[in-house]
């Protein structure tokens, strides 16, 4: 067991538990903030795969920006934690099916793994800022550029949504 | 309107030119402005270890005058009470017995003599009515207190000290404000 | 193969990041005094005077004062929230401190030790990324103080933070195009060869200065704080120490970011006009890291010469400002960049 290992160890426990965490505190803030833990370890785990990139974007795009919002959008509808909001069984019972495909999913996945090199670290280069711009740029230049048109629509329309009362008169 | 003055100036209400817009020239005009106001000259003084000198016509915290042997003047006549507009002047008067000459320079002294500092306006009347230059305007603050009834400053906190037992203090009571001239 | 590291070296990089962490608190906690006093000059006044000589025990005198008044914790608030807030805003303020090259080599003990922390190949971007976690531990207090005030100044600060940083990513990918690198120490070595970022990047530079602003909370966009319409803003119901650490992160991150300003436009520890490798490896550190300190005091004064200028922002004109002057900006200054290189191939 080297060095290697532990951290990965300690960082899969901090994803998993903390992800635990997120789905069972009532405090839809707490979610939130527990996301956020879940994020930070798995770009622990990034780094790790010597993706210091894939990493620290990952920190910026979601911990620094999208959580932003989500505890933005959840601090503003002041939820508290008396407040659950779905107590329809039916519902509850979609959900519980649903998960419990995606549950099934992960575990074929997880038991096709090859277990013998469970920790790799500096191994493969694809997540070097310099790897990645030239993969990104030359082997998948088109989904690249579709995935930016996606991103172009995507913002048009919040400008449609955002200018409707004016558009309307 | 007919302006009463020239002072006012017209808002010019022009649509802003680019380089307005910008702001960036505006900015640094205004910081240019700060700028200057480090190398001028700064107003503020040290105040307990430096005091700037009062005026002339300061009128501070009020005093009961002596004569050179150390007698009261005040004889409660109550003029000075009467002429007090924020009414803060209250005396109790009577007469000197014999063998009290030398603490009272008339037959008629003040028992009791109390200024309310809360009410009293430092106008100075109480000093332009009195007859025999008893009460005069001296050159202090009054000080703060913790109490409203510490205010109301009686004979004791009011009169001037000794001149004879205790000149120094004396002379530092009475201070440099010109005297008013009593025949 | 961590464990295979230099035992010296571990110790090395310990005694740096406790030396960088002491040395940017005591720098930040000299900023308070240094912002009294030169609101004070600016204003022809004279500023704290009294605790010690020319008032230089102020700081200490005003960390007391903080220290000895009482904790109030609200009774509705989530606890562990309510102390995590500026537990988190103070982690990260300290800890972008660790990728900035704050000097040359230097030779000790037969030693070639560098003076920064750790030279990732992603420098830059690990700042922009604590940068934007800056804004948790403000709006996690502002909420756990459970209050209408602290809860807008939170959302205030939130919006203006994720807002301005857009326009800082792209202005900063204008730089990256010149310099082709994203370690800081890397970019240091090409302006001391050739000129500084800011001949490249001047306006690059204006908006980065400009968000740099926003980012810390500094007038004219200090809004989060905005005492005539929210009280005290983020921090209305800290008290004692807890509200020292919030008012002290703001000094912190003042540092940093004139650090960072200094180091991507300014030189880092480059002396202008001046080799010098000509000099012993050590005493060149020396003026390096005094180079770049006096680069940073310039910029702290210029973030409180503005602050003393400039009034607050109206929230709309925050919000103009940021996403459609700054942003079209810093784009167009990414597209001349991209076309300038393209044109002159450098």
């Amino acid at each position: 067991m080297n060095l290697t290992s532990i951290i990965f160890l300690l960082l899969s426990l901090m994803a998993v538990g903390s992800s635990l965490m997120m789905i069972s505190s009532k405090s839809p803030v707490h979610s939130v903030l527990w996301l956020i833990v879940v994020f930070f370890a798995i770009s622990g785990h990034y780094i790790l795969l010597n993706a210091q990139f894939l990493a620290i974007v990952n920190i910026i795009v979601y911990a620094g920006a999208i959580m932003v919002l989500f505890l933005f959008v959840v601090m503003l509808m002041n939820l508290n934690a008396e407040t659950e909001p779905i107590k329809n069984y039916r519902l509850q019972l979609v959900g519980i099916v649903a998960g419990g495909t995606l549950l099934l999913i992960i575990i074929y996945a997880v038991m096709k793994i090859d277990v013998e090199n469970l920790v790799e670290m500096k191994v493969g280069d694809a997540g070097l800022i310099k790897n990645l711009g030239m993969n990104l740029f030359k082997n998948y230049v088109l989904p690249f550029e579709i995935s930016s048109v996606l991103f172009l629509s995507a913002m048009i329309g919040a400008v449609v949504i955002g200018k409707k009362d004016e558009l309307s008169k | 309107m007919q302006a009463l003055t020239n002072k006012a100036k017209q808002v010019n209400r022009a649509p802003m030119s680019f380089m307005e817009k910008l702001y960036l020239p505006a900015i640094i005009k205004g910081m240019m402005i700060t700028f200057s106001h480090i190398f001028k000259k700064k107003p503020t003084i040290n105040y307990p270890e430096k005091k700037r000198p009062f005026s002339p016509v300061f009128r501070g915290l009020q005093i009961l005058n002596r004569d050179e042997e150390g007698r009261e003047n005040c004889t409660a006549c109550g003029l000075c009470a009467v002429a007090c507009p924020a009414e803060a002047i209250t005396m109790e008067a009577a007469e000197r017995q014999p063998g009290e000459e030398h603490l009272y320079k008339e037959e008629k002294y003040a028992a009791k003599y109390e200024i309310n500092m809360l009410r009293c306006i430092f106008c100075g009347l109480c000093e332009e009515a009195c007859p025999k230059d008893a009460i005069y305007l001296s050159e202090t603050f009054t000080p703060a207190d913790y109490q409203r009834k510490q205010f109301i400053y009686s004979k004791n906190d009011l009169l001037i000290p000794h001149p004879k037992e205790n000149e120094e203090a004396y002379l530092k009571a009475l201070g440099n404000r010109p005297q008013k001239q009593t025949l | 193969m961590m464990l295979a590291m230099d035992f010296a070296f571990l110790i090395e990089k310990l005694i740096l990041i406790v030396v960088v962490v002491f040395a940017s608190l005591g720098i930040a906690m000299y900023t308070t005094f240094a912002e009294r006093k030169v609101a004070a000059i600016l204003q022809d006044r004279r500023g704290p005077n009294r605790a010690g000589p020319f008032g230089l025990l102020q700081p200490l005198a005003d960390g007391m004062k903080l220290f000895f008044k009482e904790e109030i914790i609200p009774n509705f608030s989530s606890k562990t929230l309510f102390i995590l807030g500026p537990a988190l805003a103070m982690l990260t303020a300290c800890m972008t401190s660790a990728v900035i090259p704050w000097g040359n080599k230097v030779e000790l003990f037969g030693r070639s030790i560098d003076l920064q922390i750790a030279d990732v190949n992603i420098g830059i971007l690990y700042v922009f990324g604590v940068v934007s976690l800056g804004v948790y531990g403000i709006m996690i207090g502002a909420w756990a103080s459970n209050n209408k005030f602290s809860l807008m100044g939170g959302l205030r600060a939130a919006s203006q933070i994720i807002s301005y940083e857009l326009a800082m990513g792209i202005s900063m990918i204008a730089l990256l195009m010149v310099t082709g690198t994203l370690s800081l120490k890397e970019m240091v070595v090409q302006q001391q060869h050739g000129y500084w970022n800011v001949v490249y990047q001047p306006l690059g530079f204006l908006i980065f200065l400009i968000c740099a602003f926003a980012e810390c909370n500094r007038t004219p966009f200090d809004l989060p704080e905005a005492e005539n319409e929210l009280i005290g803003g983020y921090h209305t119901e800290y008290s004692s120490m807890k509200l020292g650490f919030y008012l002290f992160s703001e000094y912190i991150n003042m540092f940093i970011s004139s650090v960072v300003m200094a180091t991507l436009f300014f030189g880092g520890y480059d002396l202008p006009f001046f080799d010098e490798s000509t000099l012993a490896p050590n005493i060149a550190a020396i003026i390096g890291v005094a180079a770049l300190m006096a680069k940073v005091i310039a910029f702290i004064f210029l973030f409180m010469w503005v602050r003393w200028t400039i009034p607050r922002f109206r929230y709309d004109q925050l919000m103009h400002l940021g996403w459609r002057i700054l942003i079209p900006l810093a784009l167009f200054n990414m597209l001349a960049t991209g076309g300038a290189i393209l044109y002159f191939g450098k």
